[in-house]
């Protein structure tokens, strides 16, 4: 299947929707068309393209629902998935939680999250760019390990209750690892756009070597609390948790840091700083998203963190109907408002403490708390005096980010950034945090 | 579908979190399309001998070809009502190729002869534009074809031909009996695999597989109401590499020690009555003071350990740098392996790597590359003898053969080398789990796998459990809470005590360890007995928020 404009899609949906004999039908169709290239020891290892699409067919009796897929577009395919969906419905278990498919929704204008210039890319340019990428490599007398990857598709769904969304999206990955060859320094950068013109290889592989070159002979400090700034890429893993934490059932149902005994939440509760605010946009200039989700839900502007209290949770349809409050679905990205101050300027005003640029292997400890592991990685730094002193041995922390969120010291300008572990793009201010907890050393470079 | 939206909407969003890192992509079929035989082995060598030809007319100088069929099975239910059944099929082609000393890779789902050549031409046209940024051509281990030849997991019953309501009847009394026993909450899920895997190469082979991985697993939480506490309690099964039979515990599979240890099948039953209780008796267990404990590990937690600080070290592409920017390096560097004197662990540690071991997750006549599956040393008497290679690495060891450690998880992704089974032999004298703990005076007996963290070299771990007793004068006496261990690889690995013998011998596994950019899924079992680590550093991890 090729690349599907909105009006050919609506034309092929109509026709799937019309071989549908069950009560209510739904169908989501995909397209996704890519391509990456992979580079270690300097040279290039493995790269590859895949394109890929899939029809996703759900037909409903009653409440038990069948689904079936299907990557041909042929009439005779698309009425036998049809018929495959409606079959595995008639045999289904019904199911008390299903929830009677969205009739037509309002979403707002569409935003801007494709672009020509990065659908346009193909193997030579993503050959190129590890070409500049290990020129600034081989210049500084380094070893990169690197990954570039791109994407463009769309996503559209439409069903027999008469709604219908479309949209096109493009994403573009690049991450680097340089290390001296001796292994005793390393360090990293990583950058996403929707746009590929905002995208500068080499600049971020300098990056990445400056922090391999600054990072040799780390010297050992005692694991303790300490007063730390994270960069973006350091403190996005650990704000993810607070963002794919805001479920409302599992709260409800007592088993999440939001809840409280006998089924209470603490929605609307000051659990944080003052200054943390919390919010999803898909208009978000920075990070734009899809105005609808998975499901057809339109996705608005929701605040989940307000000064630090807990204003919104995510419910499920399901879960919002028992409960009887709207069903807002959980965020595409999240956005963290920051301060005016920039990355160097944390720096300079700090007095002593750690300089943390990517925390790693994240893991939750407990979930009551929030309570999570890993650790520092490719550059960790010793501040004095607002200054840079020397690269420090990397620590394996035990925090959770709701504590260090109410240990806030100062905040930073907010940039877009990529998460090193769930590799979801987010916009995340360099944060100060005081008390900061580092549990061991880790003798890793 | 993205893969957040087909977890979220199949139902298995809560089971999702335990699923990370699974490729997911495939077209969702009915239980009985599952059981349909697929291409026979002379169309896909008609298929196979398509690509090789096209590619070696475009020039390419080694090419091999997969033809895959991956079928899954997903039965997910939490307490009393089912979320979702779902089967997957996943069938594509995925040739490699060779051309001007670089690699190229391309995937199609369309499988006719124009689609296929089109993609052998596309991967050999990758690979000439990366020529250029190449420092030396790929130097490929000898391989001799075996021609035609086959595989096929020995089960005993195919778990995809035991009808979906026998395992959702299953499921309901699982989560029935979890209930009765004090859960307030329970998932259970069966999730099955059946890798249909065709292989063919410019060298000769032409090599039919057939693999069978089953996991049965469950997450029973309990909540105090009155203080708004919980605790969790997850299965203790083992993914296995074997057919339905793993669901029927045998009796002298069971090991009765604080709770039911199962060997080579499992009885779901009455793991998860038995966790409804110790979920219950951890919410009022006693929160550990942190300090300095001897630790008795089962095997069902120990696996994860051996996987990251034994496991992960010692692959090869990790050692040379392949996996720097994601995955990371490791501290077993060639340089302590030509030593050969670089003690890991004590005389006690012996670690083989197994490709065959039966039951195991990792077993397979071939590996994705064409090579025949065998068995290696590791550590030995404490030393690090031996990697894990694929055949563009084995040079770089000396060795003259791949060790056939590579590895795809679908047709749709570039095989590379992943980990195979790697497990501790057990103690050569006869030693019981009791015989362990008698020994300790003060010490913590840890079951089942919880948190794990290690870092990118992997020195550094913290890994927590599902069940924590205290030992105090070689008695256990009572149970624990908030107990996660910290230590570093090699001192750990020096500070085994004692090894229970073969007859407590058992498996544990990863359904989905992850690696690589773009991430792909790898299944592994790790063996051992139960084993007495000395000192270790642990640390208490409750905390308190708003």
């Amino acid at each position: 299947m090729p690349f599907l404009t909105e009006e050919q899609a609506k034309a092929l949906m109509t026709k799937v929707l019309s071989y549908s004999k069950a009560d209510e039908c739904e169908v989501n169709l995909s397209f996704s068309d890519g391509g990456n290239i992979r580079y270690a020891r300097n040279a290039v290892s493995t790269s590859g393209a895949i394109g890929q699409s899939s029809l996703v067919v759900s037909s409903a009796y009653g409440k038990k629902l069948g689904v079936a897929t299907i990557n041909e577009f042929d009439d005779a395919s698309l009425e036998k998935v049809v018929r495959r969906a409606e079959e595995l419905a008639h045999l289904a278990p019904e199911n008390p939680e299903y929830m009677p498919m969205l009739g037509p929704q309002v979403y707002a204008a569409p935003t801007k999250t494709f672009e020509p210039a990065t659908a346009a890319i193909d193997a030579k340019f993503r050959a190129d760019a590890t070409q500049q990428s290990l020129k600034v490599s081989e210049d500084n007398k380094l070893v990169a390990a690197g990954y570039l990857e791109n994407s463009a598709g769309f996503n559209a769904m439409m069903n027999s209750h008469g709604l219908f969304a479309y949209n096109t999206s493009t994403n573009v990955n690049f991450s680097v690892t340089l290390r001296s060859p001796d292994g005793k320094g390393s360090g990293y950068a990583t950058k996403g756009y929707t746009n590929v013109a905002q995208l500068d290889v080499a600049a971020a592989t300098r990056v990445a070597a400056q922090k391999a070159a600054a990072s040799v002979d780390a010297r050992a400090l005692e694991p303790g609390k300490y007063t730390v700034i994270l960069e973006p890429a350091a403190g996005v893993v650990l704000l993810e948790y607070i963002g794919q934490g805001m479920d409302a059932r599992s709260t409800d149902e007592g088993r999440s840091f939001l809840s409280k005994p006998g089924g209470a939440s603490k929605l609307g509760e000051k659990l944080m700083d003052e200054r943390v605010t919390i919010y999803s946009d898909p208009a978000n200039s920075i990070l734009p998203t899809s105005v609808w989700t998975g499901d057809g839900r339109p996705q608005e502007k929701v605040t989940w963190v307000d000064k630090g209290v807990i204003k919104n949770l995510s419910y499920s349809r399901y879960w919002a109907e028992k409960k009887k409050v709207k069903a807002v679905p959980g965020p595409d990205a999240f956005i963290m408002d920051g301060g005016n101050q920039t990355l160097e300027q944390l720096i300079a005003s700090m007095e002593k403490g750690i300089l943390v640029t990517r925390l790693w292997y994240i893991r939750m400890v407990d979930p009551q708390s929030l309570l999570l592991t890993g650790l520092t990685r490719d550059g960790t730094f010793y501040i004095e005096n607002g200054k840079i002193k020397f690269p420090v041995k990397n620590f394996r922390f035990n925090e959770s980010p709701v504590i260090m969120l109410n240990n806030l010291d100062a905040l930073g300008i907010p940039e877009r950034v990529v998460s090193g572990e769930s590799f979801q793009h987010a916009v995340v201010p360099p944060m100060r945090i005081r008390d900061f907890t580092f549990s061991s050393l880790s003798d890793a470079i | 579908m993205k893969r957040r939206d087909f977890l979220n909407y199949s139902g298995l969003g809560a089971a999702g979190m335990f699923l990370q890192g699974m490729p997911m992509v495939g077209n969702i079929i009915s239980a009985e399309e599952a059981l349909n035989p697929g291409a026979d082995t002379a169309k896909k060598k008609q298929m196979a001998d398509v690509a090789l030809n096209a590619a070696r007319s475009k020039g390419a100088t080694y090419a091999d070809v997969r033809i895959g069929r991956y079928l899954n099975q997903f039965t997910v239910t939490r307490e009393d009502k089912v979320q979702n059944i779902v089967n997957t099929e996943s069938y594509g082609l995925g040739i490699r190729v060779i051309a001007n000393g670089s690699w190229g890779f391309a995937a199609t789902d369309q499988l006719d002869n124009d689609s296929i050549a089109k993609a052998a031409a596309m991967a050999v046209s990758i690979a000439k534009e990366n020529a250029r940024l190449l420092k030396e051509p790929v130097q490929l281990a000898p391989q001799k074809g075996y021609g035609e030849v086959s595989w096929k997991t020995p089960i005993e019953k195919n778990a995809f031909e035991v009808p979906i309501k026998e395992k959702v009847d299953l499921l309901l009394g699982v989560n029935d009996a979890a209930m009765k026993a004090g859960a307030n909450y329970i998932t259970s899920l069966l999730f099955l695999v059946n890798e249909q895997k065709y292989f063919a190469s410019t060298d000769g082979s032409y090599i039919d597989q057939d693999i069978h991985r089953i996991w049965p697993a469950f997450f029973v939480t309990k909540i105090d109401a009155a203080t708004g506490k919980f605790e969790t309690r997850n299965s203790l099964s083992a993914p296995s590499g074997m057919g339905w039979e793993y669901m029927s515990a045998k009796p002298a599979d069971k090991i009765k020690s604080v709770t039911t240890l199962y060997r080579n099948s499992y009885d779901m039953l009455e793991d998860a009555k038995l966790a409804g209780q110790q979920a219950g008796d951890k919410l009022k267990a006693k929160s550990v003071e942190p300090g300095k404990y001897d630790l008795i590990l089962d095997p069902s937690h120990l696996w994860l350990t051996i996987h990251e600080s034994v496991g992960h070290p010692t692959e090869l592409d990790r050692v040379l740098g392949y996996e720097a920017n994601f995955a990371g390096t490791s501290f077993l560097t060639l340089d302590k392996w030509q030593s050969k004197k670089f003690n890991f662990g004590n005389k006690l540690v012996n670690i083989k790597a197994d490709r065959l071991q039966p039951g195991s997750l990792g077993a397979m006549g071939y590996d994705d590359e064409g090579v025949k599956c065998g068995q290696w040393d590791i550590i030995k008497d404490g030393i690090l003898v031996n990697y894990q290679t694929i055949r563009d690495q084995a040079h770089i060891l000396g060795l003259n053969a791949s060790q056939g450690c590579c590895y795809a998880d679908s047709w749709s992704s570039v095989q590379f080398q992943r980990m195979p089974n790697i497990s501790l032999q057990p103690g050569k004298e006869k030693k019981s789990i009791d015989d362990l703990i008698k020994n300790v005076e003060k010490g913590i007996y840890i079951i089942g796998d919880g948190s794990f963290s290690i870092d990118q070299q992997r020195y550094n771990f913290q890994f927590g459990g599902q069940l924590f007793y205290e030992i105090k004068n070689g008695k256990i006496a009572g149970m624990l809470k908030d107990v996660a261990y910290q230590s570093n690889t090699q001192e750990f690995w020096n500070s085994v005590g004692a090894i229970a013998d073969a007859s407590d011998y058992r498996l544990g596994g990863a359904f989905g360890d992850g690696k690589g950019q773009p991430p792909q899924s790898n299944s592994v079992s790790h063996g051992s007995a139960t084993t007495h680590f000395k000192n270790a550093n642990v640390i208490n991890t409750a905390r308190k928020i708003g």
